[in-house]
């Protein structure tokens, strides 16, 4: 049956019309934000598995990608949501996939053929309590795994997000790191980010003068193979150790080339600081807000937050190490963020306080309360751990 | 004087001789697939994907953009490029261990949504790749590295029915069938019908083909085919088991049980 000429026009210009036109001020879950960011960014296909605490970013994106002409594959399990997104970009299309602990796991087969291939796939991970399944809503125990799951050398870019505004930015970021350098690239979210509201700016990435990357297609481009052109010969299988070492080689010269240009991170008031609180996520907000009131008493307190956690800003973090007396690791996880703080830090001498919840959230006064213990020396190991 | 052997237009001939051992049914298998190609004249379009097990041995085989992907991965990877470009012939090329075992989630609920891509699978009764271990497929009886007495059907099951699976799940505009490497023509003949399936986006294909690997059998020329031809279709019956609505209509048959030719 063909559509009437009227209603087909209209599909059109609905297709055409952006998203979000300049920058509107709104308030919404950061579930809600990513499905907006990757709208804004022109991704073009969802696949995805349910698993909360993402599920939302299905339920968004199901709801407004027919709006625009966007597509959405429900697949059977998250190993199937990995590789039909690895199927996506291949095909030349910015396609991304949403999960979380187990789903995560799952990903992990996918996202080492995408880092061999060298497949720009953009994955959102939301999160949650772990081992197994756990709890359906918090932790940041998904640091390792997401950093360096697969049986690999972590060839891939984490962004670790610490509010709904960094979800949007960092969702539409994520598009145009992974085409621009062509390694699997992660934002690294939660359970409160995803489902809690905030307020922030959505907007189209033109309106803040961003050029979305050009997509290209790996397979299926024009001309005939073999006689037009070359066919496109993909394989993750070599056949000697010696053909291994180069690529790979090659690959990771590749990384420590670009990681200059992709690290990201935040340092605040460390350079008289007696203690530096280190976090990612959204536990970062809680150590900004703890140095705050830290100052506010009169001890000088400083900050640092990597945004990416590969690659890791290691030379930033010496640079604020090396004038603090003493550093303080927090984070929802037993020493998972820690364990990257320490190999940045190796042959330094600063002592390394620890504040290590695995699975539970972290608040501000905890934060400041447990500075002011370390500082009263009651607690008496070196470093101070918890 | 060199004689350059009749191939397929679609075969790659810089990278031939194949990597495949001598005798082996994969060759055939992609022989037919080629031709098949030739013959709908899609080359053009058709992007590959190959598994792990033999059948990567095939990832610079055709002259048409190929992926080699993960075991049993294949079906999603095709699955993602399908759904993202329509416009492709996605064909995904696994073993009997990639599609029934590993993938067979994939193969399952790929074959529910009825996908529009053409799956191929090489029934070779085991494991090949890694040393001969039991496959979904192994005979009842039949020796292989983790069955050295024999496959014991109260302990293990019996041999996995995919074009039978296939056909009992899939969409009414799908089309299944089992060909075997000892009847090219007909093999190349389902092949077609499943590419044509694709070609006229009416739904999934799959096409199970019984393959030999003399290697894992330790057979010599006249067991592998004796094995081939005799041995194997008391088990996997050969023939069309489901045919898209439509063409059956067309060509007058019935759909479903094995209408051979
Ligand atoms: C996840 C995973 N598990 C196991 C293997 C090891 N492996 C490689 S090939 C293969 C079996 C292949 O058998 P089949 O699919 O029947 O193909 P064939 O070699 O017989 O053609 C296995 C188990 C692997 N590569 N990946
Ligand atoms: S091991 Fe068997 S299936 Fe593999 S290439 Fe050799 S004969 Fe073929
Ligand atoms: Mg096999």
């Amino acid at each position: 049956m063909s559509m009437p000429a009227v209603e087909l026009e209209a599909k059109t210009q609905r297709k055409q019309a952006k998203p979000i036109e300049g920058v509107k001020k709104v308030f919404m879950t950061g579930n809600e934000s990513v499905a907006w960011a990757a709208l804004a960014a022109g991704a073009e296909i969802m696949y995805g598995y349910p698993i909360t605490p993402q599920n939302e970013i299905m339920h968004y994106w199901t709801r407004l990608a027919p709006r625009y002409g966007k597509q959405f594959l429900q697949t059977e399990d998250e190993i199937s949501a990995g590789f039909t997104t690895c199927g996506g970009v291949l095909a030349g299309k910015r396609a991304f996939t949403a999960t979380a602990g187990p789903g995560n796991i799952l990903m992990q087969e996918s996202m080492s053929m995408a880092e061999m291939l060298r497949l720009p796939t953009v994955v959102i991970v939301q999160q949650r309590g772990g081992p197994s399944t756990a709890t359906v809503i918090y932790s940041q125990q998904e640091t390792t795994l997401t950093c360096f799951g697969g049986n690999g050398e972590g060839l891939r870019i984490v962004y670790s997000s610490s509010s709904h505004q960094d979800l949007f930015d960092y969702t539409i970021k994520a598009f145009n790191t992974a085409w621009k350098y062509r390694f699997p690239t992660f934002v690294l979210g939660d359970g409160y980010q995803a489902k809690m509201r905030e307020s922030l700016h959505i907007y189209d990435p033109a309106a803040k003068g961003i050029k979305m990357e050009k997509t290209v297609p790996f397979v299926g481009q024009e001309g005939m193979p073999g006689v037009d052109r070359a066919p496109a010969h993909l394989r993750n299988t070599f056949n000697t150790e010696e053909e291994l070492l180069e690529v790979i080689t090659g690959y990771v010269a590749e990384y420590q080339k670009i990681a200059p240009e992709i690290i990201e991170y935040e340092v605040i008031e460390t350079a008289d600081a007696e203690i530096v609180l280190v976090a990612h996520g959204i536990v970062a907000r809680a150590a900004w807000a703890a140095v705050r009131a830290l100052r506010n008493k009169g001890v000088r307190a400083g900050f640092f937050r990597p945004i990416t956690l590969r690659p890791f800003p290691a030379e930033q973090l010496r640079k604020a190490a090396r004038t603090a007396k003493k550093l303080l690791v927090a984070e929802s996880a037993q020493g998972q963020l820690l364990k990257l703080v320490q190999e940045a830090l190796y042959g330094e001498t600063v002592p390394i306080a620890t504040y290590l919840m695995p699975g539970q959230g972290i608040t501000a006064e905890e934060l400041s309360d447990y500075v002011m213990e370390l500082r009263s020396n009651k607690t008496n190991r070196e470093g101070g751990s918890r | 004087m060199t004689v350059v052997p009749n191939m397929p237009k679609a075969w790659r001939i810089e990278t031939k001789p194949h990597k495949f051992c001598p005798g082996c049914g994969h060759g055939l298998v992609l022989k037919a697939l080629g031709e098949a190609i030739d013959e709908l004249g899609v080359q053009e379009r058709v992007v590959f994907g190959c598994d792990i097990g033999c059948s990567l041995l095939s990832w610079d085989f055709f002259n048409a953009d190929t992926v080699q992907t993960h075991h049993g991965r294949t079906t999603p990877v095709m699955t993602g490029i399908k759904r993202a470009r329509p416009d492709r012939i996605c064909i995904a090329y696994m073993g009997d261990g990639g599609g029934y075992a590993i993938g067979a989630q994939h193969l399952v609920n790929a074959a529910t949504r009825n996908e529009k891509i053409t799956v191929i699978l090489a029934n070779n009764c085991n494991y090949a790749m890694t040393g001969g271990q039991m496959a979904p497929t192994t005979l009842p009886e039949m020796k292989t590295e983790t069955t050295p007495y024999g496959r014991d059907v109260e302990e293990t099951g019996y041999p996995t029915q995919g074009p039978e699976m296939v056909a009992a799940i899939t969409g009414e505009t799908a089309y299944s069938a089992r060909g075997t490497v000892a009847n090219l023509r007909q093999l190349k003949n389902y092949l077609k019908k499943a590419l044509q399936n694709q070609i006229e986006e009416r739904g999934f294909s799959f096409v199970e083909a019984l393959s030999a690997c003399p290697t894992n059998w330790s057979t010599n020329a006249k067991d592998t085919w004796h094995f081939l031809e005799e041995t194997m279709p008391k088990y996997f019956k050969i023939g069309e088991v489901k045919v898209p609505v439509k063409e059956a209509k067309e060509s007058n048959t019935s759909q479903g049980n094995h209408t051979k030719q």
